[in-house]
């Protein structure tokens, strides 16, 4: 049989799947394991239990200076405003993507500036943001915002460009009004591409939160990733990795679950990723 | 599966090699480097390198001394902790927590300077230091500012926690202090005096009111040093050598400075200013000086204790003398059997001698 037409067992899918995961971890023993041959103290590549005690030292023990458990109050200050950004980001994509993508003049008006605006990198124009917005929660805000929103809007635009245009003449026969139009044919079309189009955009986000946070901040795993890195404190950056990378993979499964429960019909076709 | 797993362990063996070996091994060679970022007092180590004294003294030794620049500062002192690097060029606040605290046991080679009056706290539309109770503070968390800013505060009487520090990237003060909601800010040069400049802005305290207390070092591998003397010989020699002309008035003098000032970014007259609320310890025998003076154990019992007190001197340090850090007389402070920061006169009184 050929090797494409082969397909793994249930088990072997999910061994397999291990593979990469555990080679990693065990490069990663054994690197962390010679260099601490040489210095038993070494900040690079702490042992893997040391980075268990830091994990457990940020989340259970509380803050000599503050009394908090700075990795919750860390998440929950990041989330709250992964989740704002993301929401106004979003809402964004929903109302200007259909109106770009639904009424000609409008497209006309801003497709081409959205498009150039969608390029400028934001980092660039960070000292503006910080006169326009402040240094508080505004501006990194406003931040994974502008580095998302256009991109969201683009490509909401481009899926109501995408619904086949006899549905809509179908519609149009049928004497359904515009609004009608939208909320009956466009909407069901479009949200489960604009979820599509939320996952994508996380992946940015989380880079502008971090940044925003490692700008100006008291809280947040931005804050604390750039902070303790002044003194090179691996056993804290690395556990904070895992874990920043663990919600936005959990994030992005709920938005996958999400999408499939309430928008069955976009899920029959084929396998999603 | 089993198979794979060896086959992924044996790889990752040979992938993780480069990792576990680039630390510096002690024994005698030949190639040494040496890093710096760009600060008032650390500008001599890139005219070193490029004026090619440094080049004639390692001749000299028959060695070979690469001095290289590195953007970021934290990012220097983090390769020379991992071991890519044989010296760096860091604060003493800096060489206990990351590199002594880390294990690495380090020597302060040469004594080049200390702020003095080169960090500073500004207040906007502010006159006096106990104006800042109650104000948010910008400025970089856990660096010699934060330890002025602790300093400044013991002299009237507050704490950190009548105010709320705000941890916020140098590269961004100075658009950070232009914005309506930042209301005082502790920095250093050349950021303090352009922050200085602006009509609202009132420094209120810098590190002249704590003189020899924020210290600028080169910092060499111990081991390294003690394997290879040459080494230190040669920098030590190129640096002094330096130091005598970059202090003249001569031609030669001038021409120095003025390299140096364009590589900083500013003008000769820029760079006077800087070195003028900078003590550059010109001779050997001022630096050697300093380092034997009884008020260097002390700075470093305050340092030591405001690093335990943020929590970062070392992992699950149990006191601020977890880190031993040994004096010119001998004396030590700390754990005598965790010395991992040495200040050591000897090469800098070869200088003195002559005897180089």
């Amino acid at each position: 049989m050929r090797i494409i037409n082969r397909r793994p067992s249930r088990v072997t899918a999910l061994a397999l799947g291990m593979v990469p995961f555990v080679a990693t971890i065990v490069t990663y023993a054994i690197a962390s394991h010679y260099r601490r041959l040489e210095n038993p103290a070494d900040k690079l590549l702490p042992s893997i239990e040391r980075m268990g005690e830091a994990f457990w030292r940020m989340a259970a023990v509380p803050d000599r200076r503050s009394g908090d458990l700075l990795l919750w109050v860390d998440t929950f200050d990041s989330l709250w405003r992964l989740g704002t950004g993301m929401a106004v980001s979003t809402l964004l994509a929903l109302c200007l993507g259909i109106a770009i993508g639904f009424i000609p003049h409008v497209r006309s008006t801003l497709a081409p500036y959205l498009a150039t605006f969608s390029l400028i990198p934001p980092i660039t124009i960070l000292p503006i943001l910080f006169i326009t917005f402040g240094l508080g929660e505004v501006a990194k805000i406003a931040l994974i915002v502008i580095g998302t929103a256009p991109v969201m809007i683009r490509s909401t635009a481009q899926a109501v460009l995408d619904i086949p245009r006899e549905m809509i003449i179908k519609a149009e026969t049928l004497g359904a009004s515009v609004w009608q139009m939208i909320t009956r044919l466009v909407l069901p079309q479009v949200l489960p591409k604009l979820i599509t189009a939320l996952r994508l955009g996380l992946v940015p986000a989380w880079i502008f939160l971090i940044s925003a946070e490692a700008i100006a901040s008291t809280t947040g795993l931005g804050y604390r990733i750039f902070l303790v890195r002044r003194y090179l404190a691996m056993d804290v950056i690395l556990p904070y990795v895992v874990w920043i990378t663990l919600l936005a993979f959990l994030l992005d499964r709920l938005l996958l679950l999400i999408s499939r429960r309430a928008f069955r019909w976009h899920h029959l076709g084929s396998d999603a990723l | 599966m089993l198979k794979s797993i060896a086959k992924a362990s044996l790889l990752a063996a040979a992938l993780t090699m480069p990792l576990s070996v680039a630390s510096v091994q002690a024994e005698e060679k030949k190639d040494f480097k040496v890093c710096w970022s760009i600060y008032v007092g650390w500008m001599p180590w890139g005219y070193l390198q490029d004026s090619g004294i440094m080049k004639k003294w390692a001749d000299k030794y028959e060695i070979d001394v690469e001095i290289v620049q590195i953007n970021d500062y934290v990012e220097s002192i983090n390769q020379y902790t991992a071991g890519e690097y044989d010296g760096c060029s860091m604060t003493n606040m800096d060489a206990l927590s990351i590199p002594a605290g880390g294990g690495v046991d380090t020597t302060a080679l040469i004594v080049g300077d200390y702020s003095n009056g080169n960090d500073g706290i500004i207040l906007k539309d502010k006159a006096e230091l106990a104006d800042i109770k109650g104000q948010t503070v910008n400025l970089v968390e856990l660096s010699v500012s934060h330890y002025l800013l602790a300093r400044a505060l013991d002299t009237v009487g507050l704490a950190e926690k009548d105010l709320t520090v705000v941890n916020t990237s140098d590269a961004d003060m100075i658009a950070a202090y232009a914005t309506a909601d930042v209301t005082s800010v502790v920095t250093w040069n050349p950021l303090l005096s352009e922050i200085e400049a602006q009509p609202n802005a009132t420094k209120v305290f810098d590190s002249a009111g704590i003189p020899g207390e924020i210290i600028d070092v080169m910092m060499v591998n111990t081991e390294t040093l003690a394997d290879n003397p040459a080494f230190g010989k040669a920098l030590v020699g190129a640096w002094y050598e330096l130091m005598s002309i970059m202090s003249s008035d001569s031609e030669e003098g001038i021409a120095a400075r003025t390299a140096m000032a364009e590589a900083s970014g500013t003008d000769l007259a820029g760079y006077d200013a800087q070195l003028a609320t900078t003590k550059m310890f010109y001779t050997p025998a001022e630096a050697v000086e300093f380092t034997k003076a009884a008020e260097l154990p002390a700075t470093m019992k305050f340092v030591a204790e405001f690093l335990f007190d943020k929590g970062i001197l070392g992992e699950g340090a149990p006191s601020p003398e977890f880190v031993g850090v040994a004096f010119a007389d001998g004396s030590i402070y700390g754990d005598a059997n965790n010395v991992k920061l040495r200040f050591d006169p000897s090469f800098m009184q070869m200088a003195v001698d002559g005897a180089l």
